[in-house]
């Protein structure tokens, strides 16, 4: 078999913050009732985290769970085991008005760290993205500049972003160029 | 910039995230129906300078589709519901009556239920 590469394998960018492709990411799109006690069930094992509460991402040690939509999470699991905990999940909703399907290597994965994290995103999206308002822990899908992408905010202060593959070089340059060392606007 | 909040994620999203759906409760005329009717159907549409009643779809977000009643000359927004419904909610009725006293919108009105 040929080996895994992420979008941009590795790229890296520093400017008023660091743009770094986040290399492999497992991730799987459920749908689903995320009320129901199987599917909890379900998202726990195969991530170690519960089911998150609307605009929110929870976090274990392997794995996250975010939402997506009232009906859809997006479960993020180690790469190598997507294939596996894609199948574990599916038969643990057997019966259940569910779906689950590894998309990660649809996915591009990008982490944007530093001072100008806030900054460089609030360029691109039309998110507030003031301390106040976006704190850690939260998790919004919006746009970035023309395409569909979604992010969270980690304890560091670090983002994650997670983009279709098919435009991963797209939000790279995208972000290099919002994070120009002489674009600095300094609103956050 | 027109500010509606998604009521499936509850975010205030702008309108460059949003995909605007036309207006919202229409009633469908399929076969059987009159030549007349279904013209009316397919063609004819309400263009008011005010209180309006619109479909949107938080398609750089969420992608669920829901109502917003708003007003088109101030842009001024009244609510945003579900778009399980085929009637606006009295909440947001209510609140139309009291800024726009003695509207109406199709077969909606002030004081109509």
């Amino acid at each position: 078999m040929s080996k895994a590469v992420s979008v941009l394998n590795g790229a890296r960018f520093s400017g008023l913050a660091t743009v770094e492709d986040a290399g492999l990411q497992g991730m799987i799109t459920l749908r689903g009732d995320l009320g129901s006690k199987a599917l909890k069930a379900a998202v726990k094992a195969a991530t170690g985290a519960g089911v998150p509460a609307q605009g929110s991402i929870s976090v274990a040690e392997n794995g996250a769970a975010a939402w997506m939509s009232p009906d859809e999470l997006l479960l993020l699991v180690p790469y190598e085991d997507a294939v596996a905990k894609t199948a574990e999940v599916a038969e643990a909703l057997k019966g259940e008005h569910a779906l689950a399907v590894n998309v990660s290597d649809a996915r591009a994965f990008f982490r944007l760290s530093g001072e100008g994290a806030r900054e460089v995103l609030g360029k691109v999206s039309p998110v507030d993205f003031d301390a106040a308002a976006f704190k850690p822990g939260q998790f919004r899908r919006s746009r970035l500049a023309q395409v569909a992408g979604a992010f969270w905010l980690n304890e560091d202060g670090s983002f994650y972003i997670v983009c279709f593959r098919s435009v991963g070089e797209y939000v790279f340059k995208l972000l290099s160029a919002g994070a120009h060392p002489q674009s600095k606007v300094g609103v956050y | 910039m027109l500010i509606l909040e998604c009521p499936y994620c509850g975010v205030k999203a702008e309108e460059t995230e949003l995909a605007a759906g036309g207006e919202a409760h229409l009633k469908r005329y399929g076969p059987g129906s009159s030549d007349d009717e279904f013209h009316d159907y397919l063609f004819m549409r309400e263009n008011p300078k005010g209180v309006h009643f619109e479909r949107w779809r938080h398609a750089n977000g969420c992608g669920k589709w829901f109502h917003a009643a708003r007003c088109t000359m101030t842009l001024e927004v009244f609510g945003t519901y579900t778009a399980q419904t085929s009637v606006p909610t009295q909440e947001i009725l209510d609140k139309i009556a009291a800024k726009r006293p003695g509207w109406t919108w199709r077969e909606f009105a002030d004081g109509k239920k």
